[in-house]
């Protein structure tokens, strides 16, 4: 499996993510979000958590019209898997790659803490290693990490099965206690949560690892 | 040219950030401060005869995240 990094001015968990998908199996490269082409025959691509540009105007909105999420976006339309944590997430929902919006938390308080998880669905190449409802902790580390979205599209999310975890206890006032959700294909997610830091014997939690390992077995499998 | 955008919450998404200003309001003795909500101002400097349409697609495309966020355009 071969898998793409990006990284942009204020990517700082670029690092974890490169360790944890190398830890996992794959063969990946950093890509600097100037770069207007991902590497050729890149099968996943995983945009990092950080402060992008400084969370200026919102946070992930200025990497989401970068030349490298243009091509991000290309490479999602012909099919391709990526993931975002954390600021990648709110890069996702910028560039409009997965709905909703990622706000302020309720409690206007930066969080960082081991959260618990339900993991709500198991048919997707990101949670399939995973028990069904298994609950799991993984760390948080956030200001805007309130998921929101209309009515109809949280229902669409609920009804489609693409809520990939919720909250145990909801930390940032997400909306039905949303921690990461899936796009209609289930080959783009995005969370809150990082699981890359929660993937190795040395973090004292490995709860993260599984999901990149699911996502090793779905790509190669694919 | 210059043109003012007002960047604001939608109705209906909760500004948490503004309940804090309310808050602090109140505790500061104003009384009868019903809500706060906060938005941004956001001033273009622009070349003359740029059309506000071309305007409202930078605000579409990147000044405002219209999932959650509204603006109005006022020319200067």
């Amino acid at each position: 499996m071969k898998a793409a990094v990006l990284q942009f001015p204020g990517s700082n968990c670029d690092r974890d993510m490169y360790t944890a998908l190398k830890r996992a199996g794959a063969d990946v490269t950093m890509v600097w979000h100037k770069d207007a082409d991902l590497p050729e025959g890149v099968d996943v691509v995983g945009v990092p958590g950080g402060f992008s540009y400084g969370d200026y105007l919102r946070c992930g909105a200025i990497a989401a019209n970068s030349p490298v999420v243009a091509s991000l976006k290309k490479h999602v339309e012909r099919g391709g898997y990526a993931f975002g944590i954390c600021n990648g997430f709110q890069v996702l929902t910028e560039a409009r790659l997965l709905p909703g919006a990622l706000l302020r938390n309720g409690n206007l308080k930066y969080i960082c803490r081991t959260v618990g998880l339900a993991v709500e669905i198991t048919d997707s190449p990101y949670t399939s290693a995973y028990a069904q409802g298994q609950h799991i902790r993984i760390p948080i580390a956030h200001h805007d990490g309130n998921f929101t979205a209309d009515a109809d599209t949280l229902d669409m999310l609920e009804g489609e099965g693409l809520v990939a975890f919720r909250y145990l206890d909801n930390p940032n006032g997400s909306d039905r206690d949303i921690a990461g959700i899936l796009s209609p294909n289930r080959r783009v997610l995005g969370m809150m949560p990082h699981p890359e830091r929660a993937a190795e014997p040395a973090h004292g939690n490995e709860d993260g690892a599984l999901f990149f390992a699911s996502l090793l077995e779905a790509v190669v499998s694919a | 040219m210059k043109a003012r955008i007002d960047v604001m919450l939608k109705t209906g998404v909760l500004d948490p950030q503004g309940a804090a200003v309310q808050h602090a309001l109140g505790a500061l003795g104003f009384e009868g401060v019903n809500e706060v909500r906060q938005g941004k101002v956001i001033e273009l400097d622009l070349a003359d005869g740029t059309s506000e349409e071309s305007i409202k697609e930078m605000c579409d495309k990147l000044l405002a995240n219209t999932v959650i966020e509204s603006y109005r355009i006022t020319l200067l």
